[in-house]
């Protein structure tokens, strides 16, 4: 059944776009306004025109360099967290338990970590992964194995990572669980009949009713782990040297640490720009294959 | 008598074959438990080494590794529980959490029944905008908002974080109700309206009842994105607004590294979650899917 159209529904958009547009827009046009001025302290500002951003889309430059570096940083610690978060995610929600005291116990714990503050995140790592008063940085190096996160860039990768999949994976868990539950038992007893085993029955059944959740799992995934700030800054402050200096790391000491605002307005508008695009691009195909499917299933059903 | 004769003869071959297979059943009825209870062990370790540290004292901490404290104190918690710079910062904390609560909720409610009952002029491109909020990197936001809530007086009050984390509370909650609203039939709203249900009585006397679920998964995911989030929060107070998550940090720089109290205060914000995720326990499924199962 259509919707019908009432442009007067506007009146109960309104009080979400006052309030949006006082908390997002005019911030927003602020970033803007620097973006293409050029301050020499005493609030006096002139036009710098386009000068910023060429800066920092030239990677020769200083500020382009420092962009780019943190960029691909950024995009490589996004890249590992989906391709851990997302399989492990799913295999973990296969193994929990359909009914019993199990279900409501198991979730409970899976969602705890996702309501721990970010910065404690951070400091139970900080904590954990230390070599002299850590469990896990201790055990490391107990078994021979050199590991110092304060000093070695690739301890402190896999410390980080490490982090982002004890905080995260719940997340995808909670959300294929959702979407396994949604699945009639009538499936799972026609590939009963059929004979089919474990892994017939994920590709064929479980797999394809995910695809719904999972787009959710991988949107909300990549944004929160591509503009991640807070964790990593409080286990590693963004070192070893810049090691794990993300774009939002970057960002807030361009920002607020230097104040180098026309800098870091330019940079805010391109990282902004990015995760736009790329959530954009991912929502429309997903969403277009799904709704193809579902006028197909529709007209199915319609004969 | 001769059909009954061939079951009887195959039942002792059967018994030690289906024994066997039981074995099998029962190894692969038991892998994913044992997957899912080495996951736990995995979530709960470092949280279990926080607990585990806050009970100690620095003395302890500094002086070598015990797997549980030899000596348990209370005393990182009772500094915490006296001394106001400490505990005021739950307080802030929950203040501009519950503020933004209600204020996210408020604007959302009309606006996500708009999203799911009605087409009107630019409606999928307001939608989009509205999440692309929510994809905007806090960093983004952090000077510009600093400028903002100083210009307009409301810097270092809980209005300003709770104002600041409508930016993706809001799109949130939007996107969630209007999830759990379009699963309630179209025909509730019409019978309502032939009643003759005034619009604003329909839908706080009767609609909302309907999607209290929607509304309480809304909540929860406003009190936990804000609950956790730092950076804003750190920015937009110094001293009257202060929440607890930057008073941590403070507290870590200040006085060289106080590990015990560290601890302590980290497992006193973990608290609040864990009360919330129990009430809600029985949801969490439905809810993490926000309503789009």
């Amino acid at each position: 059944m259509a919707k019908p159209r009432d442009d007067r529904a506007w009146g109960l958009v309104l009080p979400v776009l006052l309030l949006v547009a006082f908390s997002a827009l005019i911030p927003m046009m602020t970033v803007v306004n620097y973006s293409v001025q050029d301050s020499f302290g005493n609030n006096q500002f002139f036009w710098n025109g386009t000068g910023w951003f060429r800066e920092l889309l030239d990677p020769s430059t200083d500020l382009g360099g420092r962009f780019f570096d943190a960029l691909w940083r950024t995009l490589l610690f996004s890249g590992l967290c989906l391709l851990i978060e997302i399989p492990l995610g799913i295999a973990v929600s296969l193994t929990l338990p359909r009914r019993g005291w199990g279900v409501a116990a198991s979730l409970v714990l899976l969602a705890l970590p996702l309501l721990i503050p970010w910065n404690v995140v951070g400091t139970i790592w900080q904590v954990f992964a230390r070599r002299d008063i850590g469990l896990l940085g201790a055990a490391v190096n107990g078994l021979g194995i050199e590991y110092n996160y304060a000093q070695d860039p690739l301890a402190a990768w896999i410390t980080v990572v490490a982090m982002d999949v004890w905080h995260w994976t719940s997340l995808v868990v909670l959300l294929c669980y959702a979407g396994l539950r949604a699945i009639p038992d009538a499936y799972y007893q026609a590939a009963k009949v059929d004979g089919a085993g474990a892994w017939a029955v994920f590709r064929a059944i479980q797999l394809p009713k995910l695809q719904r959740v999972l787009t959710i799992a991988v949107l909300l995934r990549f944004m929160d782990s591509f503009m991640i700030y807070t964790e990593p800054f409080v286990v590693t402050g963004g070192g070893p040297g810049n090691a794990t200096t993300f774009l939002s790391i970057d960002l807030v000491k361009l920002a607020l640490g230097q104040f180098d605002l026309g800098k870091a307005a330019a940079m805010s508008i391109v990282y902004n720009l990015i995760i736009l695009t790329v959530c954009w691009v991912f929502f429309a195909t997903t969403t277009r294959g799904q709704s193809e499917a579902v006028q197909g299933a529709g007209q199915e059903a319609g004969r | 008598m001769s059909a009954v004769q061939p079951r009887v003869a195959t039942a002792p071959a059967a018994l030690p074959a289906a024994g066997i297979g039981a074995g099998a059943g029962l190894a692969r009825a038991l892998a994913p438990r044992l997957g899912l209870g080495l996951y736990l062990l995995f979530l709960l370790v470092p949280i279990y080494w926080l607990v585990n540290m806050s009970l100690k004292t620095n003395l302890e901490i500094s002086s070598g590794m015990t797997l549980w404290p030899q000596n348990p104190t209370l005393e990182n918690y009772r500094r915490i529980f006296t001394d106001s710079s400490w505990y005021s910062g739950y307080i802030n904390s929950l203040k501009f959490v519950l503020l933004n609560m209600a204020i996210s909720l408020a604007v959302a409610l009309p606006a996500a029944y708009a999203f799911s009952r009605y087409r009107f002029l630019g409606d999928k491109h307001l939608f989009f905008w509205l999440l692309s909020n929510r994809m905007a990197p806090p960093a983004v936001f952090a000077l510009p908002f600093f400028q903002l809530y100083s210009a307009v007086g409301l810097f270092d009050t809980p209005w300003a974080v709770a104002l600041a984390h409508c930016v993706f509370n809001v799109p949130l909650a939007v996107w969630i109700l209007e999830g759990f609203m379009s699963g309630v039939p179209r025909e509730i709203d019409e019978m309502a309206a032939i009643d003759g249900w005034s619009f604003p009585a329909f839908f706080v006397r009767v609609f909302m009842p309907l999607v209290a679920g929607g509304i309480g998964v809304a909540a929860f995911f406003c009190f936990m994105f804000s609950w956790v989030e730092l950076l804003l929060a750190r920015t937009l107070t110094t001293v009257d607004a202060k929440p607890i998550v930057a008073t941590m940090t403070r507290t870590v720089s200040a006085a060289g590294m106080d590990w015990g109290l560290l601890a302590a205060a980290g497992v006193l914000t973990i608290i609040p979650g864990a009360i919330v995720i129990w009430f809600v326990r029985n949801h969490i499924a439905r809810g993490f899917a926000l309503g789009r199962v």
